[in-house]
């Protein structure tokens, strides 16, 4: 009875390890997205530079550290390593934030030829009349939110989809906005992570904010507010 | 040891009387703002202190001034005003203003032209016998200021906790009491809230404090942050002034002790042993306490 039950943990172990090894060749890397416009042409609001570095250099290193932590996580996992698991959940949640975040920014930003900074119509404009009031107040709302954030982070126009209804919402670090409250989803989100904004604006953040509106690119907050409300 | 106590205990209390809100001006670091070139330049320095600490000193005028938290020290708003970590933004703003004053203006003393280098005498005694040796203290200090995610600051510390101060936020497992420690803090956090800190070394690791200087090297290689930490231990860090602060430290833990020892002897009946027993804390830490003088 022993020798069978050591047999068959033995075999177990061996289909196990095949199982984990077919999984890490399989695992998915993530790859930095590409941007629908030029890094130059959301100039002036926000410089060409930024956008190179932001995109090219912050945004990769995310997804490079990301990576490496999900692989770090397959080899845990394989091996049963709980404290090596639980262990990872910081890198997994600050780089594999920062990736989601940083991928639903650039689509959030369109240059003005293209759009950018046209106020939304339809159902969303609708939906932030209804709930801030008009543009101006939930563009108002948004931007001393994000001001007045400490230190890095995000400050977010959500859809509540369990209550049908549009929240300003801030989130810490790389923080995705789904950590404060499982059925928000995100329409809009806004870098005020120095980065973002240091060689334009130095340490004046309201300017930054004040300007990045001029190259919101609505039409994309627009149709996910359309496929994902009620 | 029974000279101690009631006459140190006062002294602490005349101390920490009336108080003008001079400390509530911008103050400027002990050196020109050209004076860390080339390694911290001065544009760096004119944007750092002369806009961002500006901006946290105008901001503590208006959550303090008028207000019942006047006429304290930052140390005292500080702890009074941080409530145990909540983060009530009401109840905050005023301790967060107050921390991030008081972290640049610490943060500028740690610096000096022709800084780095080993540091000597006690403090060097200390770290040896706290990490090991002084690079692997650089290792792990480093590697803290690193993985700092976000904005936020490093710290070399003494944590002397068993003397705690009210209101602190996490009271750390005595074991590790009587210490140097590296920390990290998020954001404004500042070691002082967490009670038996007594900061000696910080670096700010917010994207504004390198972002300038690092620029060109930023764009060509991506984040810098480690360069900058390496740059600040290697030509910029003042050991004078973290060892001074290491006396300083010394001192106010002789001061606590007495008063805890004062405060226990008012309030328990007197066939209770008071908390202080005999200074093997100090013994232990390899501080002269000095408590009885
Ligand atoms: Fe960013
Ligand atoms: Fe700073």
């Amino acid at each position: 009875m022993a020798t069978r039950a050591l047999l068959s943990s033995k075999t177990l172990a061996r289909v196990v390890r095949a199982n984990a090894a077919s999984h890490s060749r399989g695992l998915h890397a993530y790859t930095l997205p590409d941007l629908d416009y030029d890094y130059g042409a959301l100039e002036p609001a926000i410089s060409g530079e930024i956008m190179q570095l932001h995109h090219q250099k912050h945004h990769q290193t995310y997804i490079t550290n990301y990576n490496k932590a999900l692989e770090q996580l397959q080899n845990a996992v394989s091996k049963a390593d709980s404290p090596a698991v639980v262990k990872l959940q910081s890198a997994i949640k600050f780089n594999g934030g920062g990736h989601i975040n940083h991928s639903i920014f650039w689509k959030n930003l369109a240059p003005v030829r293209e759009g950018g900074g046209e106020p939304p119509k339809g159902s969303l404009g609708w939906a932030i009349d209804t709930h801030f009031g008009s543009f101006e107040a939930l563009i108002q709302k948004v931007n001393a939110e994000g001001a007045a954030l400490q230190g890095s982070g995000w400050v977010w126009l959500g859809l509540d989809k369990d209550l049908n209804r549009l929240v300003v919402e801030t989130t810490a670090n790389q923080d995705p906005l789904v950590t404060k409250g499982p059925n928000l989803v995100p329409l809009l989100g806004i870098d005020v992570w120095e980065h973002a904004y240091y060689l334009q604006y130095k340490n004046v953040r309201p300017d930054y904010l004040k300007n990045i509106w001029k190259v919101i690119n609505w039409k994309y907050a627009s149709e996910v507010y359309e496929k994902e409300s009620s | 040891m029974a000279s101690l106590g009631l006459q140190s205990g006062f002294n602490l209390l005349i101390k920490e009387g009336p108080k003008v809100n001079a400390k509530f001006e911008l103050k400027p670091p002990p050196y020109p703002l050209n004076a860390l070139e080339p390694v911290m330049s001065e544009q760096t320095l004119e944007f750092h202190w002369g806009k961002h600490h500006r901006t946290y000193v105008e901001n503590l005028k208006k959550q303090v001034v008028g207000t019942e938290l006047d006429g304290k020290s930052l140390e005292e708003i500080i702890v009074a005003s941080y409530n145990k970590g909540d983060t009530l933004p009401a109840f905050n703003n005023a301790a967060q203003a107050c921390m991030l004053v008081w972290n640049h203006d610490f943060f500028w003393e740690c610096m000096k032209p022709g800084g780095g280098g080993k540091p000597s005498g006690e403090l060097l005694e200390l770290i040896e016998r706290d990490f090991g040796s002084f690079e692997k203290f650089l290792a792990e200090f480093k590697a803290a200021a690193a993985t700092q995610f976000g904005s936020g600051w490093a710290w070399l510390a003494y944590r002397a906790s068993k003397f705690d101060v009210e209101n602190a936020a996490n009271p750390p497992s005595p074991d590790d009491d009587n210490k140097l420690v590296i920390i990290k803090s998020p954001n404004a956090v500042n070691p002082l809230v967490w009670g038996g800190y007594y900061p000696l070394l910080t670096i700010d690791v917010w994207e504004h404090a390198y972002y300038l200087d690092f620029q060109v090297l930023i764009l060509r290689h991506g984040n810098r942050r480690p360069d900058y930490i390496s740059v600040f231990m290697d030509k910029l860090v003042s050991w004078d002034a973290v060892s001074s602060k290491l006396e300083e430290a010394k001192a106010l833990i002789a001061q606590t002790l007495s008063l805890k020892f004062y405060k226990s002897e008012l309030s328990f009946p007197l066939d209770v042993a008071p908390i202080y027993s005999g200074g093997a804390a100090c013994d232990e830490a390899g501080l002269e306490c000095h408590v009885d003088a």
